[in-house]
C-alpha cells in the first residue's frame, strides 16, 4: 500500500450516539470490517474506507442510530473531470489493474421504458376487471410452427417442438453457483417451483441437492463448460447456450480460485483453488455454422424434448445475429441489455459495451417478423426489467417473457452496492462465506421471491385488464398499446412505436 | 387528419345476417329493412353488405368490386386486370342518386378468370393468385381499392346509414342465399368508403361489432404471411385471420374459432386429456391470432356463415335459428321485423354457431 491514500472514502457512516448502545451488531454483521468497539471512550467508531453501502448495519440496528450518506467532501467541480473519473485514475494508479465493477451499468443514459407509456380503454372499448373476469398470463416458450398435421381421422396430431410453460412470463434470469450462494440459488429454485415458472442456474453447474427442483430449472451451458454432463444437461426443463451477457458483452467470466471451494468446485467440476475462467468465446463456436452444431449436440443429448435457449448480449448488429441465432435450430432467444447486472465485470466494459435492451428486442423482433421467422423463435429479455411496467413494455414491444435477476436478488435483500466481485456480500447472496450465506434463509428468500412475482403478476392483470387485453399472447408485439414520450423520430421508428397525442 | 389506411381506426356498430337454408333466394330488401331498424347503431359513416349467390350467371367467375379515386387509378388497374384476367364481363355497379350518398367513387365490376398463362407461371393455386392480385392492387395502384373478389358474391359499402347505401346500390334488384349487413359507428373517420364493412377476400366477408384490443398483436402476425394491412381497422385483420386459418392453414371453421375466441386455460385444463392436448396445442400454435377486447362477428363464406363472440361476450349478438331462414343480429328487432315467430338465443361468449344453406344447383 502507498503511504497516502488519495481515495477519500466514497460514504459517511452517520451514528446517533444518543440512540447507540454499542451492542456491536454492526460490528458484527459488518464482512468489511467497517465497524469496531472502542473500549477506551466505550463507543463504536467506524472506517468508512471500506464501506460499500449495502445498508446491513443500517438494516439491522435495532435503535436505528446508523444511515449511510453519501460523502459531501468534493473536488473542486469540473464537468468533464468528474470526481468518479478522478478517483477511478487514483485507483488504476495505485493498483495499475483493470477496474472491476459488479452489478448493471449505473451509468445514466437513457431508460427507454421511461420513455413508453401503456394505453388504456375508454369508452369504445370496455376495460375488463381482472377480480371479476379471467385474466390469462399463462405464455410457452419455444417453437411455434404452424404446419397443422392431421390423423386418418382428420383430428389434428398435437406435437411439435418442446415447449416452457411459464404461468407468468417472467423467469429468473441467469446467476452461477459460486457467483451467488447456494441459499440464493435455493431461494430461486422453489420460487421458480412454487410459481410455475424457471430458473437458471447459470455457467456454474447444478448442485445435487437441487436437482428435485429440475422442471422449474434451466441448465446454462457457458463457454467454460463448468459442470457440464449429461445428468446435467437432463436435469432441467431447458438448455441455455450462453455466448453472451449484456453487462461484459464480448468478454468471458473469471470466478477466482479462492471461490472454487467444497461444493462449488465438485459442481463445477474443477480442482479446489484453480481459478473458473470462462473463455470470451466459446472455442468450438467460430462462426454461425458451429452453433447450429452445439445446439443439435445439446438436442441430441437430452433426446430433443427441451427447449434450446440461446442468449446473446444486445450488441449493434443484435437484429442479424437473432435472424441467424434462430434459423440455427435454436427454440428460445434471451437478448440480454446492456444495463444487465453481472457478479464481475470490468468497469469500461460494463458501462460502454453494448445498447439498451428495449431497442435491441424491438429490432430483432421486426426483423423476425420482416423474415417471417419470428414464430420459430421465443424472444425472452432481460437487462434491466425493475417493474412489471416494464415486463408490460417488454412483450407489447414483442418479447414473449422477460428474464428478471437483479430485481430477483433485490427482493432477497441486496442492496445495490455494486460490490459482489469483494465476495463479502453481508447479505449472503454474493459470497460464499458460511458465515454469511447463512443469513439468506433460502424459505424466506422464496417466500419474499414470490411475493415479488405475485404482486408484478397482479400488477401486469389490472394493466392487462385497462387495455381491454385478457389474454398475455394478445399484447405480445401489440405495439400499439404503446405511446413514446421524449423520444425522437428515430427512436420512435426503431421502437416502431408512435409518439405520444399521435 | 389521416385517411383510413394510415391510422388504426376503432368503430362500435351493428350487425345483421339472414341466410336461407334451402337455398331460395332472398331479395336484398329483407337485409336493408333489418339493418335499418337499427339505425341508431350507426352514425352514418359507413354501411354495407355483402349477398351470396347473387350472381348465378357468373358463378364461375370472380367478381371484383372496385372503387376508383380518379380515372387515372381505372386505366392503371384495367392495364393490371387485363395482364392477369380474362375479363368476361365490365360494367359500372349500378347505383341511383341518393341525396344522403356523397362523393361516391368510381364503381365498377369486373367478372374474371385469372389468365391460365400468368397463373401457371406464378406455380399458386388459383385463388392465392387472386388474393395475391387483390394485395397488388391495393398496396401498389394509387387510388384503385378492390373491396370485393369472391366467387358469386358480391360486397356493397358506401359512407353512409345502411339503409341509405342499400337504395343507392339498388340492392332490391338482387336475390341471394345468404346476406349480411353493417351499420357503422366508427369513432373517428374521414369517413372513406373503403372503410366501411363488409371486407372481403375471396369469398370470405366479415361484417364486425366491436373494438379488438389484440388488433397490432394479430397484425403483425399476419403481416408475416404476406397479408398487406392496408386499411387498419379490425375488420380487415379479422377477415385475414379467418382466410389464414381456414384457406392457408386448412382449419375447419369450428377450430379457427377456437383459435380466435380460445377457451380460457382454466377451461381446457379440465378437459378430457385429448381434446386438452388438442386445444393446448392450437392455443400455443396460433397464439398471435387469438382475438381479445369485445366483438361480434359474422363471417361469409360460400355455403354459410358463422357467427362467433368474444370471449366473455361483451357484444350483444342474438340468432333465431329457423327451419328455413336463420337470422343473427346485434339486436332481437332486427329479426322481428322480419319473422315475428322464430325465437331468439344468445350463444355463449367463444361459441361459434355455424349456419349453412343449401344451395339450388343453377
Amino acid at each position: 500500500m502507498p503511504a497516502i491514500s488519495y481515495l477519500y472514502p466514497a460514504f459517511e457512516l452517520v451514528r446517533d450516539e444518543s440512540r447507540c448502545t454499542a451492542c456491536r451488531l454492526c460490528e458484527r454483521q459488518c464482512a468489511n470490517g467497517v465497524h469496531r468497539y472502542n473500549a477506551e471512550l466505550g463507543r463504536m467508531q467506524a472506517d468508512e474506507r471500506a464501506c460499500v453501502a449495502c445498508h446491513r448495519c443500517v438494516a439491522l440496528c435495532p435503535t436505528r442510530a446508523l444511515k449511510v450518506v453519501r460523502t459531501n467532501n468534493a473536488l473542486r467541480p469540473n464537468a468533464n473531470w468528474s470526481q468518479d473519473a478522478v478517483e477511478e485514475i487514483y485507483r488504476q494508479a495505485e493498483s495499475g489493474g483493470v477496474l472491476l465493477s459488479s452489478m448493471g451499468n449505473p451509468n445514466p443514459f437513457p431508460v427507454y421504458w421511461d420513455h413508453l407509456l401503456i394505453n388504456a380503454s375508454q369508452v369504445t372499448n370496455p376495460s375488463i376487471d381482472p377480480l371479476r373476469e379471467p385474466m390469462e398470463t399463462v405464455t410457452f416458450l419455444g417453437k411455434k410452427s404452424v404446419d397443422i398435421r392431421r390423423g386418418p381421422d382428420g383430428r389434428i396430431l398435437p406435437g411439435g417442438a418442446p415447449q416452457l410453460r411459464l404461468n407468468v412470463p417472467v423467469l429468473f434470469s441467469a446467476m452461477s453457483y459460486g457467483s451467488i450462494s447456494y441459499n440464493a440459488h435455493e431461494a430461486l429454485a422453489r420460487a421458480a417451483q412454487e410459481l410455475g415458472t424457471y430458473y437458471n442456474t447459470g455457467e456454474g453447474g447444478l448442485h445435487r441437492d437441487l436437482y428435485r427442483y429440475g422442471a422449474n430449472t434451466i441448465v446454462q451451458v457457458a463457454s467454460g463448460r463448468f459442470g457440464v454432463h449429461p445428468d446435467y444437461l437432463n436435469a432441467g426443463a431447458a438448455i441455455e447456450i450462453k455466448m453472451g451477457q449484456g453487462a461484459k458483452p464480448g468478454i468471458g467470466g473469471h470466478l477466482p480460485g479462492n471461490k472454487i471451494v467444497g461444493d462449488i468446485s465438485r459442481t463445477r467440476m474443477i480442482p479446489e483453488g484453480a481459478d473458473a475462467i470462462s473463455p470470451a468465446p466459446h472455442h468450438d463456436i467460430y462462426p454461425i455454422e458451429d452453433l447450429h452444431q452445439l445446439v443439435h449436440s445439446l438436442k441430441e443429448a437430452s433426446g430433443y424434448k427441451k427447449p434450446v435457449i440461446v442468449k446473446v448480449a444486445a450488441v449493434h448488429n443484435v437484429a442479424a445475429i437473432a435472424s441467424g441465432v434462430a434459423r440455427s435450430g435454436a427454440d428460445i432467444i434471451a437478448i440480454d441489455g446492456f444495463r444487465g447486472g453481472t457478479g464481475a465485470a470490468p468497469t469500461r466494459i460494463r458501462d460502454n459495451v453494448g445498447i439498451p435492451v428495449e431497442l435491441a428486442l424491438a429490432a430483432v423482433d421486426q426483423r423476425l417478423r420482416e423474415e417471417g421467422i419470428r414464430g420459430q423463435v421465443s424472444l425472452v429479455v432481460g437487462g434491466s426489467i425493475r417493474s412489471s411496467a416494464d415486463v408490460v413494455k417488454a412483450i407489447a414491444l414483442g418479447a414473449d417473457a422477460v428474464y428478471i435477476a437483479t430485481a430477483a436478488l433485490i427482493a432477497l435483500g441486496c442492496h445495490l452496492c455494486r460490490s459482489c466481485h469483494l465476495g463479502r456480500c453481508n447479505w449472503g447472496i454474493a459470497t460464499q462465506r458460511e458465515e454469511l450465506v447463512r443469513r439468506l434463509d433460502p424459505e424466506e428468500g422464496k417466500r419474499r421471491l414470490v411475493n415479488l412475482v405475485t404482486a408484478w403478476k397482479h400488477e401486469i392483470e389490472e394493466m392487462m385488464g385497462g387495455m381491454g387485453i385478457n389474454a398475455i399472447e394478445a399484447l405480445r408485439g401489440n405495439r400499439l398499446m404503446l405511446r413514446g414520450i421524449g423520444l425522437t423520430q428515430r427512436e420512435l421508428d426503431i421502437l416502431g412505436v408512435r409518439h405520444a397525442g399521435e | 387528419m389521416m385517411r383510413e389506411g394510415q391510422v388504426h381506426i376503432p368503430a362500435g356498430c351493428a350487425i345483421s345476417g339472414i341466410i336461407s337454408h334451402d337455398g331460395s333466394d332472398i331479395g336484398g330488401e329483407d337485409i336493408v329493412r333489418s339493418i335499418a331498424v337499427m339505425h341508431d347503431r350507426s352514425n352514418g359513416l359507413g354501411g354495407g353488405f355483402a349477398g351470396y349467390g347473387i350472381y348465378p350467371q357468373y358463378k364461375e367467375y370472380y367478381a371484383l368490386h372496385l372503387f376508383y379515386d380518379d380515372e387515372r387509378a381505372k386505366s392503371a388497374c384495367e392495364a393490371f386486370i387485363q395482364a392477369h384476367f380474362d375479363v368476361v364481363n365490365l360494367s359500372r355497379i349500378p347505383t341511383r342518386k341518393h341525396k344522403r350518398i356523397q362523393n361516391e367513387p368510381l364503381l365498377w365490376r369486373y367478372f374474371v378468370q385469372p389468365l391460365p398463362t400468368k397463373l401457371q407461371e406464378s406455380q399458386l393455386d388459383e385463388r392465392e393468385f387472386v388474393a395475391r392480385c387483390v394485395f397488388r392492387v391495393n398496396t401498389d395502384i394509387p387510388g384503385a381499392y378492390v373491396f370485393s373478389s369472391g366467387k358469386n358474391m358480391g360486397v356493397f359499402k358506401a359512407a353512409g346509414y345502411p339503409e341509405d347505401v342499400g337504395e343507392f346500390f339498388r340492392l332490391e334488384e338482387y336475390r341471394g342465399y345468404l346476406w349480411t349487413a353493417h351499420g357503422r359507428y366508427p369513432t373517428n373517420t374521414p369517413g372513406w368508403w373503403g372503410g366501411a364493412h363488409p371486407f372481403a377476400l375471396l369469398d370470405y366477408s366479415i361484417v364486425h361489432n366491436g373494438e379488438i384490443s389484440s388488433y397490432d398483436a394479430n397484425r403483425r402476425f399476419l403481416e408475416m404471411f404476406g397479408y398487406a394491412c392496408t386499411l387498419l381497422t379490425d375488420t380487415e385483420v379479422i377477415t385475414y385471420l379467418f382466410d389464414f386459418l381456414v384457406r392457408r392453414q386448412g382449419l375447419t371453421l369450428q377450430e379457427a374459432a377456437q383459435v380466435a375466441a380460445a377457451p380460457f386455460w382454466s377451461q381446457i385444463e379440465r378437459m378430457e386429456p385429448a381434446e386438452r392436448e388438442r386445444l393446448t396445442y392450437l392455443r400455443n400454435m396460433f397464439a398471435s391470432l387469438l382475438i381479445t377486447g369485445p366483438f361480434s362477428i359474422l363471417l361469409g363464406f360460400e355455403g354459410g356463415m358463422m357467427a362467433l363472440n368474444d370471449r366473455l361476450k361483451l357484444r350483444s349478438m342474438v340468432i333465431a335459428r329457423g327451419s328455413k331462414r336463420s337470422y343473427v343480429a346485434s339486436e332481437e328487432c332486427a329479426i322481428r321485423v322480419l319473422d315475428r315467430e322464430t325465437p331468439v338465443f344468445s350463444p355463449e361468449g367463444g361459441q361459434p354457431v355455424i349456419l349453412y344453406a343449401k344451395r339450388k344447383e343453377a
